[in-house]
């Protein structure tokens, strides 16, 4: 592994320039003792200072945090991701039947980011990349990712993003590299700020949550109501909402497909989102056909066009500018614009079948 | 902060007494406060570290030099200004070329000022606002070097739903949309610019109240534009003046990638207008076009679906007058060129040797804001009058679209003797 970026010279960069010396150094008071713990205010250099794992390396995740899974996960080139949410004592999550969870001022949300040395072999280790977390603090939700060292004995703030050179053996036994790109801080925000720019959890909505506990035992809502997590369910568990997973062939193409790009698309492409000048929502709650790109003409793609004419044509998923996007890894041109350099092969099969199986033609 | 971190604090900043040369010019050289010199080794990880800790009335400054930026940039922080010492060759360039990201810079902070700086070669767009109040790009370059090229980034100067933007003294190259490129934004001046070798020089789009004056448009495929896109949340545009512009040699071939809709625009537009609702241009100099001066379109020509119900397709309520157009267009092209070239042949005229009329329209009027007779009310005319051709009065088709439907196009300019308001010019805060 190699690291790119320049973090040391840009924590210096301040002291070199003609400023205040009001350059912000991250602020991190946090009361001693053992246990999860953050800042009132501010954000921590290193990711030991929150106390959320007992043996960090290893993560090993402290007794306070619960683990979670997704339904239907955000690509993030074929890495390993590993979600913990905490809530203080005494406190719980509130139901929403669209958005996140909504959680109490102290909740923290985790996720580990590795790569698995051999997709096949989970016996061969792994390589921990970062840790993201979010924070929320009476003033708002922060967001911040850590990147582990060579040792990975701690893992170090990272406001500027990072570039890991990272290696793999792929499911097909093939050998795979990634330069890997650990988010700055204001690529937090253009994820995580889905509606007007206000930074908000994405992952723990109900319908990605509607799934098996990391365990494998009982429902994860289930276990969270149980646990006295969660309240204002529905009492009815058959009206609360679930992602079919992009291989769950019990349910439509159509509801994979869309699941699919409502957690890949639609932080940024939905109404009050970063990609709203575009007009392309692909929001699950959206059922105008055009609005999600059928036959939808372009407005600012330039190359991201790729020749074809419109979003989404019915049954030519090869004239669709949606695929080729999805398939691209030119920067300019691949969606999601962030987070992806490699093409994800698998869910670029289910949105061709689903455009492929699209009745309908365009002009 | 534990000890070692504290020794470690202690060793950056000594460390750091020795970085970089601030550059000549820098806009901070000598100032004390709220000013962060960039220095020239600096990398982009430290420049994106500089725009994530400004603070509200900060400078970020540039030297003179090139600055090698690996990603894209962003700046969300309110009321910061990013000024180098130039945008000539001589000033300061942030290079792109080897860029891994989408864009250049994004900035969705408000009251940025951009000036004084040079931006080359960006992967996408190359300095986009979204969401901003308060835009500001001055003294700007904004350049793919390698000229026209399908594979350039989109737009040059991008806001996007902003409101009180100010571009001036700013030049753009090479981008295969927009050069300058305002879209779904509100009070609004473009002035003293120069675009040219892009696809379209400057675009105005589904904007309300935008001044654009005394700019040069030259060598892009269509000079100048005004449009009015479905499907977005800004539906139509409305109140734009365009005045006291040099629109002249736009022929570069069009060279945008297929699907985009600038890729409609013939190669050789002077101004063009697409579903433009208070529209005023007057006082241009347009000259030596091969396919047309002035063209004026509704969307329906462009035969793209839409289904946009609060969108409305049509050109009305446009005021054209005074204009001095110069050389016939005698080599219309693609497919609106073509219509073009029909409706001449239409009326017994060989665009080859006679050349197009200079100023057309497609003819699609709205019908809900028509009389009798099928023109448009007063108050939403299409009003043409005292524009020159070589000095003589500017010949004017109607094209009556759509074609061949047993209606032939007209050259008859009485319709269109008329005059409406002049629209407020606009003011920023």
């Amino acid at each position: 592994m190699r690291r790119v970026a320049a973090g040391v010279l840009a924590l210096a960069l301040g002291a070199c320039s003609g400023d205040d010396g009001t350059t912000p150094v991250p602020d991190c008071e946090v009361a001693p003792g053992t246990g999860p713990v953050m800042p009132a205010t501010g954000l921590c250099n290193e990711l030991s200072s929150y106390r959320l794992f007992t043996d960090l390396p290893g993560q090993v995740a402290a007794a306070e945090l619960t683990a979670f899974d997704l339904a239907v996960p955000l690509f993030s080139d074929y890495t390993d991701k590993h979600r913990w949410l905490y809530l203080p004592p005494g406190t719980s999550a509130t139901w929403s039947d669209v958005d996140a969870l909504e959680l109490p001022v102290g909740a923290m949300l985790v996720k580990t980011f590795a790569y698995a040395r051999d997709r096949r072999d989970p016996g061969a280790g792994r390589e921990l990349l970062e840790t993201r977390v979010l924070l929320h603090q009476s003033v708002g939700w922060k967001a911040a990712s850590y990147v582990y060292g060579d040792d990975a004995s701690d893992a170090e703030l990272a406001v500027a993003g990072d570039v890991i050179d990272a290696s793999w053996i792929h499911d097909d036994g093939t050998p795979r590299t990634n330069r890997y790109q650990v988010p700055n801080t204001n690529q937090c925000l253009n994820c995580h700020g889905e509606h007007l720019a206000v930074l908000t959890p994405l992952g723990p909505k109900a319908r990605h949550l509607n799934r098996p506990t990391v365990a494998g035992g009982g429902n994860q809502l289930e276990a969270m109501i149980a646990a006295g997590q969660l309240t204002g369910a529905p009492a009815d568990l058959t009206t609360w909402p679930r992602d079919p997973t992009i291989d769950d062939t019990t349910a439509s193409l159509e509801d994979r497909a869309r699941a699919w790009l409502d957690i890949n698309c639609a932080h940024c492409h939905n109404p009050t989102g970063a990609a709203r000048t575009s007009g392309l929502d692909l929001s699950i709650t959206q059922t105008d056909r055009e609005a999600i790109g059928v036959c939808k003409t372009p407005v600012a793609a330039g190359t991201g066009s790729g020749g074809r004419r419109y979003g989404i044509v019915p049954g030519q998923p090869d004239q669709s500018i949606l695929v080729f996007r999805l398939e691209s890894t030119e920067p300019e041109i691949r969606m999601p614009e962030l987070g992806r350099n490699l093409v994800h092969t698998e869910s670029v099969a289910l949105i061709r079948a689903w455009i492929a199986a699209m009745p309908g033609s365009c002009p | 902060m534990t000890k070692l971190a504290s020794m470690l604090w202690i060793a950056l900043a000594v460390g750091a007494l020795g970085c970089g040369d601030n550059g000549d010019n820098n806009p901070c050289n000598g100032v004390g406060e709220h000013c962060t010199v960039i220095p020239l080794d600096a990398t982009a990880a430290d420049i994106q570290t500089a725009l994530i800790n400004a603070q509200p009335g900060d400078t970020i400054g540039f030297g003179a030099g090139r600055y090698v930026i690996d990603r894209d940039l962003s700046l969300t922080v309110d009321n910061v200004r990013l000024a180098g010492a130039g945008s000539g060759e001589d000033g300061t360039i942030l290079s792109f070329a080897t860029s891994s990201g989408a864009q250049g810079l994004l900035i969705t902070g408000d009251a940025s000022v951009v000036e004084d700086l040079g931006f080359e070669d960006s992967p996408g767009d190359a300095l986009k606002w979204e969401g901003s109040t308060g835009v500001t790009a001055r003294r700007v370059r904004v350049e793919w070097t390698n000229g026209p090229d399908a594979t350039n980034g989109a737009y040059g100067v991008y806001p996007v739903q902003c409101s009180n933007v100010l571009i001036e003294d700013t030049t753009v190259r090479g981008a295969s949309d927009a050069g300058i490129y305002v879209g779904q934004s509100d009070n609004i001046i473009v002035r003293n610019n120069i675009a040219r070798e892009n696809v379209a020089g400057i675009e105005i789009e589904n904007s309300t109240r935008a001044d654009v004056y005394g700019n040069l448009a030259t060598a892009n495929t269509g000079g100048l534009l005004v449009f009015s896109l479905p499907g977005l949340q800004v539906h139509n545009g409305a109140g734009t003046r365009v005045y006291d512009n040099e629109i002249v040699d736009n022929n570069t071939p069009n060279f945008a990638p297929a699907g985009n809709i600038v890729g409609l625009v013939p190669t050789g537009t002077g101004i063009a207008i697409l579903a433009g609702h208070g529209v005023e241009i007057y006082d241009n100099h347009i000259a030596n076009h091969l396919s047309i001066h002035i063209g004026i379109v509704g969307y329906n020509i462009t035969m793209r679906p839409y289904t946009d119900p609060l969108y409305n397709p049509y050109s009305d309520s446009l005021y054209i007058h005074d204009n001095q157009l110069e050389g016939v267009s005698r080599e219309p092209t693609g497919p609106l060129g073509f219509l073009l070239v029909q409706g001449m042949q239409e009326l017994g005229r060989d665009p080859t040797t006679a050349g197009v009329a200079s100023i057309v329209w497609d003819g699609d009027a709205d019908p809900a804001k028509v009389d009798g007779n099928g023109d448009l009310m007063s108050q939403f005319a299409l009003c043409i009058k005292n524009n020159t051709l070589d000095g003589a009065a500017a010949d004017y088709v109607n094209l009556r679209a759509p074609l061949n439907s047993g209606v032939t196009p007209t050259t008859d300019l009485a319709p269109h003797d008329c005059t409406l308001p002049a629209l407020p010019p606009v003011t920023l805060p």
